[in-house]
């Protein structure tokens, strides 16, 4: 949603933040060259304008509530632009930065320290278009100079999020409610529950959601779909039928190479007919043809036919990275009657047009090269058999808190036995001390309601002041000891839910712990709920924000605090009008519809008085005119530029929220990691957000990143649904690309044992004696063992030494 | 697989192929996708391996190790771009550092040979905990290694790099010292040694060494 004022649609060269997305990507207007429209050339000072159409004051023509992730995209932007051409003059025109997401804070840094990047915060407005070179001016104030007018040579708008254009027939057609802004009305408690029962939602139709948010919402509501559907589960799958395999072992190698234009992603730099001839000229090929998409269920079906008809029996398919399309190709392979594991692709996309377009000749020797090396390789690939593991059909969740409780109680409402393990002696975790939510949900009603229908459920089991004392196995079949009131079970699962929870961060900055006037946030939410008499005698109150956190030691920001700060300082307004409230912050994170609170504690007068990160707040003990003890808090107000003095009765610190000791402990012993801060690491930000690099082990909560109960809730569906398409299934597919033992060369030193992260290596009796052996299912196919065995005994299948010495061999045949 | 994967043998086999430069790309250092710390691996067998380089006369600078994330794009073609203007600098392999090409093919098969060996040493004497960066290369650039890498593996290429010599024919003990660089004494006292174990025998008629 634009308004003519910032002169999009006017001038040439003032473009959207999509538009400009797709000006970067390669199969945009300019093939990914970054180009203004006004004269095609590389702009080189450019500008983005943030919260365009969002935050505003007047929401004639705009919305009022913050958007969440233009801060962020606007940093990709300048990120990819400086990589397009490191002389570039990036400028962010911004107001708050709100970089809330995990890891974003490192993110915005990393923007911010390039050179020649600028970020100014200040409110904008377009000045005019330089009728010659079709520069755009903007004007803009700084606290030195003033007012200023500067020329750019392309300014971005960063737009935000609408609801979608036709949100309200949407809503009849479902009978749902809506909520002001268009979005969405849903549960205070379920984000994607909509008023309608069996109505859910996932992603930015409950209001402006970043990706990862979007997906779990999506895997959430997947699960709660799953809780009314489970009796009709896997009515109407069918199991996919595939030829027979050919044994093809005692066969020469024939292989066939599918050369891929990619469209023209990859034709416009190589000569793809020239690498078909030439792949004709290489041992073992006895076909080779080109392919406009070898992706395409065409081309996929042209590749299985040609395969059966020239009685190939190794492929070779030159396209893309194998990231993306190997389980595809592996598919085609399957339907062609071929072992799956004969395939290999040559990568002359990424690894070669995409990075040499300029250099077209050389490109397409380099092409040559990969195919050779690969055809190399395929030569001696073996056929490798993937295994079928039962399922065990239990889930263990560990922690009690909101995380554990929703994802438990989703489990078991889609009939699968769960056991749930907390170390306290009750369950609830860090709401019990949370009372209510800035939406205005009475937090403690909620989570009584839920601890009792987790006790109450016949499926749950439940061990408190538990501890977790060893666990072992792997996807599908877990084994797990856990110590309860002084006796210890064993218990056999086919998944894991993590939800270890976070803790508050202890402060030593500002006088706590050393004044009774100095509290948490979380003890004055303690003091509101409890009218606690020092409380209500207050006549001003200051909260200072990102105490602890957006620092060198914990470089990352809380999440909540911001809103949690403006949620206590509206039920404080509630109690007493008159208080004085100031919130002195560094960039308020109040991201998506949390804005309208914000905006709401403005309105009230609370005062809000940024400080900058190397001049922190000081507060010391006072006596004011009136002979009262006050704590006196000092801050620079940057907008006049000087020095206030605030006299407070009460000091309230927005305290960091810092990874717990139990997830460490669950680190160990689940051989999960995380991320530097110390919060769990998903297998994929985007794609895999609730769950580990380890298979069969979700995660969900506070454990993965700070975030508020409505979130937490969302991840913790999530998880649930994510174990469901495991423990739904009867057994799952293990990799056959894992070590081997050749007991013969085995010489028993065990340097494989000792380089195996994972456990999948152990001494076993042979006939031949001891010897190392692996259990397939734990092997993650890294390689460690296979170089560090001193006989070459442990082969790493799919990825022998023999397979790469060939394709070293190949790499210089050529030159 | 793993940048840990990358094996000595591998990037030995590069050079004895005749490339000009090896380059290994892994994730960055503590933030391993299979969470194994298998870059560390990567590190070890880098610095050890330029030491052996640099033991039979190659420029280290032939072999270059970096870590990045996936997002590091630029990063990549920075390093990709300097490493090829270096190796082109540094000339085709052998002839930048004056050896002759078959004399340089032995050296690396040499060291090629004893790959198995400098593994079990490896494991046992040269592999230290994971930690940072730092301290791998202060390990490896330690007086401490040094005299451990010469007690250990350079022992031993000597050994393989005489056999290796052996096998284009019979030699004496001067012939060989000239070859090595190194005193007859020094190559009197690794033919005994490798004549014991029985791999290369004296023949008193042609006064020269062969292999057994």
């Amino acid at each position: 949603m634009l308004r003519n004022d910032y002169g999009y649609g006017k001038f040439k060269n003032v473009v959207s933040s999509l538009d400009y997305e797709r000006i970067l990507s390669p199969s945009g207007a300019y093939e990914g060259e970054i180009l203004r429209a006004s004269d095609k050339k590389h702009p080189h000072k450019i500008a983005w304008i943030q919260c365009v159409g969002s935050r505003q004051v007047n929401p004639a023509g705009g919305n009022s509530y913050c958007s969440a992730v233009c801060c962020s995209y606007a940093q990709k932007q300048v990120i990819l632009t400086k990589e397009h051409d490191a002389e570039a003059e990036c400028t962010i025109f911004h107001n708050d930065v709100r970089s809330h997401n995990k890891d974003l804070e490192r993110y915005f840094q990393k923007a911010e320290q390039l050179p020649g990047v600028r970020f100014i915060r200040s409110y904008v407005s377009i000045g005019k278009e330089i009728p010659e070179s079709k520069n755009v001016t903007i004007r803009y104030s700084t606290p030195d100079d003033g007012v200023k007018e500067e020329e750019f040579d392309m300014v971005v708008l960063s737009i935000g999020l609408n609801p979608p254009a036709n949100y309200q027939a949407l809503a009849d057609k479902f009978g749902i409610e809506l909520n002001s802004h268009g979005f969405c009305k849903t549960s205070l408690s379920n984000p994607m529950e909509a008023s309608k029962p069996g109505v859910f939602v996932s992603g930015s139709f409950q209001g402006p959601t970043d990706i990862p948010e979007s997906v779990y919402t999506a895997s959430g509501a997947g699960s709660q779909c799953g809780e009314l559907l489970d009796y009709r589960r896997g009515k109407l799958s069918k199991e996919r039928i595939y030829p027979p395999e050919r044994d093809v072992s005692l066969e020469e190698p024939k292989v066939g190479v599918f050369v891929c234009h990619c469209g023209a992603n990859i034709s416009r730099v190589v000569n793809v007919p020239s690498a078909v001839e030439y792949a004709l000229t290489l041992p073992n090929v006895v076909y080779a043809q080109e392919q406009l998409f070898s992706c395409a269920t065409n081309s996929a079906k042209e590749i299985a036919d040609m395969a059966k008809e020239k009685g190939l029996n190794r492929l070779v398919i030159a396209a893309c990275s194998i990231r993306t399309l190997e389980p595809l190709f592996r598919d085609t392979l399957r339907e062609a009657g071929i072992n799956q594991y004969y395939l290999d692709m040559a990568n002359i996309r990424e690894h070669c047009s995409w990075v040499h377009s300029k250099e077209k000749e050389e490109a397409t020797h380099k092409a040559k090269d990969l195919i050779r090396m690969s055809v190399a390789r395929s030569s001696q690939l073996k056929p490798l058999q993937e295994f079928a593991l039962n399922v065990n059909k239990t889930a263990l969740v560990v922690g009690g808190g909101v995380a554990g409780l929703t994802s438990a109680l989703s489990v078991a409402n889609q009939g699968h036995e769960v056991y749930l393990v907390e170390k306290d002696t009750d369950l609830g975790g860090m709401a019990r001390r949370i009372h209510y939510t800035l939406e205005g949900l009475d937090v403690q009603e909620y989570l009584h309601d839920v601890i009792r229908r987790v006790y109450q459920h016949p499926l749950i089991r439940v061990y408190t002041e538990a501890a977790i004392t060893e666990t072992g196995g792997f996807v599908g079949n877990f084994i797990t000891k856990v110590k309860a009131q002084g006796r210890v079970t064993e218990i056999k699962h086919g998944a894991t839910i993590l939800a270890t929870g976070a803790e508050v961060y202890q402060p030593i900055e500002y006088l706590y712990g050393k004044d009774d006037r100095v509290i948490t946030h979380l003890e004055l939410e303690e003091q509101i709920v409890k009218r606690e008499e020092s409380l209500l005698k207050t006549r001003s109150l200051v909260m200072i924000q990102c105490v602890g956190c957006r620092n060198e030691d914990r470089n990352y920001c809380s999440r909540i605090c911001c809103s949690e700060s403006i949620k206590n300082a509206l039920k404080l307004k509630e109690l007493n009008t008159q208080m004085d409230i100031y919130i002195l912050f560094r960039d308020m994170r109040t991201y998506g519809l949390k804005e309208d609170y914000y905006r709401e504690a403005a309105g009230k007068d609370v005062r809000f008085i940024r400080y900058e990160a190397q001049d922190q707040p000081q507060v010391e003990e006072a006596v004011d005119e009136d002979g009262r003890n006050v704590l006196r808090i000092s801050v620079t107000d940057l907008i006049l530029g000087k020095k206030l003095e605030i006299d407070a009765d009460k000091l309230a610190l927005a305290v960091a929220v810092i990874p717990s000791a139990g997830s460490q402990e669950a680190v160990d012993l689940f051989k999960v990691t995380t991320n530097q801060d110390g919060f769990f690491k998903e297998a994929h930000v985007k794609l895999r957000p609730v769950e580990f690099a380890v298979d069969g082990v979700y995660l969900c909560g506070m454990a993965h990143y700070p975030k508020h109960i409505a979130e937490t809730i969302s991840q913790s569906y999530a998880a649930a649904g994510r174990a469901l398409t495991l423990l739904s299934r009867d057994s799952v597919v293990a990799s056959g690309a894992v070590a081997e033992v050749n007991g013969n060369d085995c010489i028993s030193c065990g340097a494989c044992i000792t380089a195996c992260s994972y456990g999948a290596i152990e001494f076993v009796m042979t006939p031949q004696g001891r010897k190392a052996g692996v259990n397939p299912p734990l092997c993650k196919g890294d390689g460690l063992c296979n170089t560090v065995c001193p006989t070459g005994a442990i082969q790493l299948k799919n990825f022998t030494d023999e397979q790469i010495l060939s394709q070293i061999d190949a790499a210089v045949a050529g030159l | 697989m793993c940048t840990g994967r990358v094996d000595l043998s591998f990037v030995l086999r590069a050079f004895s192929n005749g490339m000009d430069g090896v380059f290994l790309g892994g994730c960055k250092y503590n933030d391993c996708n299979y969470g194994t710390q298998g870059n560390y691996h990567a590190l070890n067998m880098v610095l050890l391996c330029k030491k052996i380089m640099e033991h039979i006369g190659l420029n280290p600078d032939r072999l270059r190790i970096e870590t990045m994330s996936s997002a590091d794009g630029n990063l990549f073609a920075e390093i990709m771009t300097d490493f090829g203007k270096q190796v082109k600098e540094l000339g085709p392999l052998g002839k930048g550092e004056g050896i002759d090409d078959l004399v340089l093919k032995s050296r690396i098969q040499a060291a090629a040979d004893i790959v198995p060996y400098i593994r079990l040493v490896e494991r046992e004497r040269m592999r230290i905990p994971v930690q940072s960066q730092e301290v791998y290369h202060n390990f490896f650039s330690s007086d401490e290694f040094a005299k451990l890498f010469k007690e250990t593996v350079i022992e031993k290429l000597v050994d393989s790099q005489i056999i290796s010599l052996l096998r284009e024919g019979p030699q004496t003990t001067g012939e060989i010292a000239k070859v090595l660089d190194l005193t007859p004494s020094e190559v009197s006292r690794h033919l005994n040694s490798s004549s014991r174990q029985g791999l290369v025998r004296y023949e008193e008629g042609r006064k020269c060494f062969a292999l057994a």
